[in-house]
């Protein structure tokens, strides 16, 4: 029982780690108060250039008769991943913040195009890779679990805290990094400002276009990354068509239950991540496994009306969420 | 102090325009569409192909036989109608992109009567209950988040979604389990017997009569009803709405009703015109092209039927491309998102005018 | 350009246009150093966006701004605060959820890391230093009114300003704030900065400043020492020709009761009481003012009588004639829907034109239907009897609108009006609730309203007037009903009390003489 709760623990901070590298770009973006619903686009984006990047870093050193190096592929992988997210929102910054486009919609559409993206690649790069594209061992082992010294051979401890993938512990860094980024530091409470009052934050001086460039496209980044994870370490480096589907929303959902903090997003995270792979560890006897998959998405729906009944002024979306933001509009 | 206070006026001004005539504005409508067209392009060119051949075979791959329009043609149905039951919620703001769900659940409620009563209830009764049955599914399916939203502002976006993923679960475990078809070993679905399969006219399910039929209907519930006018209302200021007295939960619950009611028609189609079995690809997407449908024709139901008969040509076509020059077909998709990235923007440039540094007009 | 090094500011032929509309036509104005300049003008007349331009929020189209001497460019606020610019707008820029000392130090440079101690010991020493009383860890959200307008002054204040601006900062304010804050700014003065202040506010011109400076349609008409000038030329150099500003108060016999409200009680967002058992009676023939400071329950008293606000205790008792019937009905708890359903014909002019009364995005046609479009039978809207109702109300108040099928929304904010008003009026009301129906209206258009209010007045209809100006409550009012807090600290019969009276009570209600009320009864 208890090394069943153990593996359990394992799996759903590796089942929520992309959600919390989602969630945390979406709070980012948020934060800057542009609602970029094209989360699960730049996902996508992240995890085939991600695996695209690592892919060809192989090809290219053993055409030339080299030896990849698990480390710099790895490197290569979240570079690209992040190039790509980064890329999406781009794209989504530009129409909603130089053009005003709605910024409903234009997520949306992100989300269309970055499927059709990573999906369109994803096929292009394994038919000319001969059937499918995948990486060798060598970057693989780059993304399994980590030995670190002493640490990881703490019993139980050990294996509960210390052996995971290096990108586990690159997001709670992020999450902690950016509580206290936007708690403490002088940029972080700008960046609030930007997005709970676009006119005031400009009339004290900020400059709201520079802010909300960077936090939606750092954002989109850091979702780009959440992508390649799923690439890198849910399929292992292999690509599967429409591998991301449905994680980019469950990250947007996230941001709501964490109510915009990334501290607290870790939690939800491990929760949902926890939700995600249940079922292959706790056996619901007369419960059909495709009921059974509906877990999260029900779970999702009961927490935003739940949320959605009671209401906060601080734990709450930025105010200006949603709505561009205009200083000559009159 | 500042260094900058020297400098000259910003590089970049922007102004709103007065009007712009509708014939300039569908100029930079155009001038967008054919640029995305060229962004694609350049794509295709990237990948080693002339992108003039491939927008051809595309072109041909979509209405070069009569098979091929045929096929055309029953891919923009659903797509037609479900943009249309996207729109009444889009119109009240109300972003429902559950269209995928309440496609699927309306699928799973026709396709009840379609299997296990076709020997039992002769065919025009039978079509007759699967169509309500349909409607009435995705009609209930998409007023559950209305109710929440009415109630409590539940947000919709999200409820909507995930309805869509907890129907496909269901479709997975319908197929898997109570009705997968007997002496089956893959985990599917029977196939609907004649008598559940809708009549073909002129090579296609009737569905496209209904679709047009829709349109006008559409068109005129919009902009002579009080109803469409009540939606408008809500969709521009929930507070007016509260102060004119129109019942704003009322009317969040019976258009989302008849949003969801639309698209679970479009799985009853599906289900009856199209595939003759329920699978996890019945929707197949349907549900998120077509608020892309939607927005590119601003709402507008004629609108709507050329963009959907156009966007079902990019996925017809898309498939022909795979064929012939081994482009995976999610390019459609792709597209997709080029096309209306370019859409959105140029609206901008409709609404605003462009000052150049020292280029101020003199004639003020 | 020999008195320029004397100027703090000098605004040199500076134009700003919007669109078609020319806010600012070739204006020259003159800031010196160490004084206090009225920058007079009817809303309306461009005062706003000519001071928009001197803090960075709007750029000309033309024109040259010197400060102390020198040419600048100012293209953002960042800018303006470099030269010593600060702006205290009319609509406070605050954000709600940070502090009063997170506001002051936002958009300023300094370490990567913010340490809140020392900036609110800081901000605190500030303050003492100008006479002001804040808490610099208090939320914004949590504030008062003059207490935003601290926080925003002090804004400006630790940036090093040496020229302020202050967009109407007495609009919000009571009579004894304001003397507050005028001995605020002569401290400001004696300290040796240079300021604006932006009012349509005659006497507080005379009061507060040395010279004025008139705006009028976007034109520089002038300007003036104020110890040689009075109100009359004033106004005349604002609107460009002798005006009276009597208000107009026909006097009429007071008609039946017609709303009877008793102790009405409704709770915010926020659990705190908006309206604590208020007690009043509107008759026919009358204009009954509703006084208080903002957010003293104006919005909550309007919008639970038209039934768009729960409340939790209370009742509204309205009596009319329906179709020749006389009618008698409790309507507290009623959808508005069902108000009209039992034939109630009150008429409601909210504070939210084009958020509440109006749909922004529609025609005329389509507003103008907007409260009756229920009335025929069908299911079709019938657009023909609104499209003639739109155009009649075009003529009869002089709206001006390229036509019927302009959305209402890029009409000017008085015809904005006159479209809400004129189809209010047009419902044929006994009861007529309007908030703050002049706000952001040029005089001419405030005095066009205040016609059809006294036209309404004298066709029997009870009025109920929501407002801020104190003078125009006063003038136009034949009962004033003071709110503090959500509750009735009074109603007066104007002619009997003084402006400073209706002041305190704004601020304080005596709860020994609560039950007074009711004057001339």
């Amino acid at each position: 029982m208890l090394s069943t709760l153990n593996s359990l623990f394992i799996a759903a901070v590796l089942a929520g780690t992309p959600l919390l590298l989602g969630a945390l770009g979406e709070i980012l973006t948020e934060k800057a108060g542009n609602l970029n619903l094209g989360v699960e686009g730049m996902m996508f984006m992240g995890a085939i250039t991600g695996l695209a990047g690592s892919y060809y870093y192989e090809q290219a050193v053993k055409n030339s008769g080299g030896e990849p190096n698990g480390v710099l592929s790895a490197l290569i992988a979240l570079v690209t991943a992040f190039l790509a997210g980064s890329f999406g929102a781009l794209i989504y910054s530009f129409l909603t913040i130089s053009l005003r486009a709605n910024q409903n919609v234009t997520g949306l559409t992100l989300t269309i195009f970055g499927t059709g993206f990573g999906n369109f690649f994803g096929e292009f790069i394994g038919q000319k890779a001969g059937g499918y594209v995948a990486v060798s061992s060598t970057t693989k082992a780059a993304f399994s679990k980590l030995q670190i010294p002493v640490l990881s051979d703490i019993p139980v401890l050990g294996r509960l805290l210390f052996q995971y993938n290096w990108l586990v512990y690159l997001a709670i860094a992020l999450a902690i990094f950016m509580a206290w980024f936007f708690r403490k530091s002088r940029v972080g409470l700008n960046l609030r400002a930007v997005g709970e009052d676009p006119a005031t934050a400009d009339a004290a001086g900020i400059d709201i276009t520079k802010y909300k460039y960077a936090a939606t496209i750092i954002g989109g980044g850091i979702c780009g990354i959440g992508g390649m994870y799923m690439s890198m370490v849910t399929t292992s480096g292999v690509w599967v068509h429409g591998c991301v589907t449905g994680y980019g929303w469950l990250a947007v959902a996230l941001v709501i239950f964490a109510t915009w903090s990334p501290a607290r997003g870790m939690l939800v995270a491990l929760i949902f991540g926890g939700l995600t792979i249940m079922r292959m560890y706790i056996n619901i006897p007369g419960l059909p496994v495709q009921i059974y998959d509906m877990v999260p998405y029900v779970a999702t729906i009961l927490v935003l009306v739940i949320t959605s009944m009671r209401q906060s002024k601080e734990h709450a979306q930025p105010k200006s969420c949603g709505l561009n933001y205009f200083r000559e509009e009159r | 102090m500042s260094k900058n206070t020297q400098a000259k006026e910003p590089l970049i001004r922007m102004v709103k325009r007065d009007t712009l005539s509708q014939q300039k504005a569908w100029g930079i409508r155009a001038a967008a569409f054919v640029l995305s067209l060229v962004t694609g392009g350049l794509l295709i060119l990237a990948l080693g192909h002339n992108p003039l051949s491939v927008y051809q075979s595309m072109v041909i791959g979509a209405w070069g036989s009569q098979t091929v329009i045929r096929e055309t043609i029953k891919i923009s149905v659903p797509l037609l109608i479900t943009a249309i039951g996207i729109s009444f919620a889009f119109k009240m703001k109300f972003w429902n992109i559950g269209g995928e769900g309440q496609i699927l659940v309306g699928a799973v409620a026709a396709g009840y009567f379609g299997l296990f009563m076709s020997e039992s209830i002769p065919k025009v009764p039978l079509v007759v209950l699967m169509i309500l049955a349909g409607m009435i599914a995705g009609g209930l399916y998409g007023l559950l988040p209305a109710m929440c939203k009415a109630k409590w502002g539940t947000n919709e976006t999200l409820f909507t979604l995930m309805l869509n993923y907890i129907a496909l679960a269901f479709i997975k475990y319908l197929m898997n389990g109570p009705w997968k078809a007997k002496g089956s070993s893959f985990p599917k679905i029977a196939m609907l017997t004649q008598d559940a399969r809708l009549t073909k006219i002129f090579g296609v399910h009737w569905g496209w009569i209904l679709a047009l039929v829709l349109v006008v209907a559409a068109h005129i519930y919009f902009t002579k009803t009080k109803q469409g006018y009540e939606i408008s209302v809500v969709g521009e200021s929930n507070n007016t709405a509260r102060y004119a007295g129109i019942n704003v939960s009322k009317v969040f619950i019976r258009t989302m009703f008849l949003s969801g009611a639309l698209c679970g028609l479009v799985g009853m189609l599906q289900v009856a015109g199209a595939d003759y079995t329920i699978t996890e690809g019945t929707a197949g997407g349907v549900g998120f092209t077509a608020i892309t449908v939607a927005w590119l024709a601003k709402m507008n139901p004629y609108g709507m039927l050329i963009v959907s008969v156009f966007i079902a040509m990019l996925e017809r076509g898309s498939n022909t491309i795979q064929t012939n020059f081994k482009i995976p077909a999610s390019a459609a998709d792709l597209l997709i998102g080029i096309i209306l990235f370019f859409m959105l923007g140029c609206e901008f440039f409709i609404t605003y005018r462009l000052i150049f540094r020292g280029k101020e007009e003199h004639h003020a | 350009m020999d008195a320029t090094t004397d100027c703090a500011v000098k605004m040199h032929h500076v134009t700003k246009t919007f669109g078609k509309v020319i806010a600012n036509n070739n204006i020259d104005l003159d800031l010196r150093n160490g004084e206090i300049l009225a920058l007079l003008g009817e809303n309306g007349s461009g005062k706003t966006t000519l001071m928009n331009m001197l803090s960075g929020i709007y750029f000309p189209d033309h024109g040259e701004i010197y400060i102390h001497g020198k040419p600048v460019t100012i293209r953002s606020p960042r800018d303006a605060f470099s030269l010593g610019i600060g702006m205290i707008h009319q609509h406070f820029k605050l954000v709600d959820v940070l502090t009063a000392a997170e506001n002051i130090i936002l958009g300023l440079g300094g370490k990567t890391t913010v340490n809140r101690k020392e900036v609110n010991q800081k901000v605190k020493e500030l303050a003492s230093r100008y006479g002001f009383e804040i808490d610099p860890a208090k939320k914004v959200y949590n504030m008062a009114v003059s207490e935003k307008q601290t926080v925003e002054i002090l804004k400006v204040l630790y940036r090093g300003a040496d020229i302020l601006i202050l967009d109407e900062p007495t609009a919000v304010l009571t009579p004894q704030e304001t003397e507050s804050l005028f001995a605020v700014l002569r401290n400001m003065k004696a300290d040796g900065k240079s300021i604006i202040i932006i009012t349509h506010k005659l006497h507080e011109v005379l009061a507060i400043s040395d010279r004025v400076a008139i705006l009028r349609k976007g034109e520089f008409i002038g300007a003036v020492n104020t110890a040689e000038t009075n109100q009359a030329q004033l106004t005349e150099m604002m609107v460009g020709r002798p005006i009276s500003l009597e208000i107009d108060r026909p006097k009429i016999e007071r008609g039946p009761e017609r709303l009877q409200v008793i102790g009405l009680t409704c709770v915010n967002n926020d659990g705190v009481k908006a309206l604590d058992n208020v007690t009043f009676s509107a008759y026919g023939g009358e204009i009954l003012g509703v006084a208080g400071i903002a957010g003293s329950g104006q919005k909550e008293l309007c919008e639970s009588i038209a039934g768009l606000y729960p409340t939790i205790g209370g009742s509204v008792l309205y009596e009319g004639e329906h179709d020749g019937q006389p009618i008698k009905e409790r309507i507290l708890g009623l959808k508005p829907d069902e108000i009209v359903k039992k034939g109630i014909s009150m008429a409601f002019v909210p504070e939210d034109r084009l958020g509440m009364g109006l749909v922004a995005g529609m025609d005329m046609t389509d507003n103008v239907m907007l409260r009756t479009y229920k009335n025929t039978k069908g299911i079709f809207v019938d657009r023909k009897t609104p499209k003639k109702q739109a155009e009649e109300l075009i003529d009869e108040l002089e709206i001006v609108t390229p036509g019927v099928e302009t959305p209402v929304g890029r009409l000017s904010g008085g015809n904005v009006q006159k479209v809400l008003l004129g189809r209010e009026i047009s419902l044929s009301p006994s009861v007529l609730i309007v908030a703050y129906p002049v706000r952001g209206l040029d005089i001419n258009s405030s005095y066009r309203i205040y016609d059809l209010l006294n036209e309404q007045k004298q066709k029997g209809v009870a009025v109920i007037f929501i407002g801020e100006d104190l003078d125009v409550l006063m003038e136009l009012s034949d009962r004033i009903m003071v709110l503090c807090g959500g509750k009735v600290s009074g109603i007066v019969d104007p002619r009997e009390v003084t402006k400073e009276d209706i002041g305190l009570m704004m601020i304080h209600v005596d709860e020994e003489n609560n039950t007074k009320e009711e004057v001339g009864a």
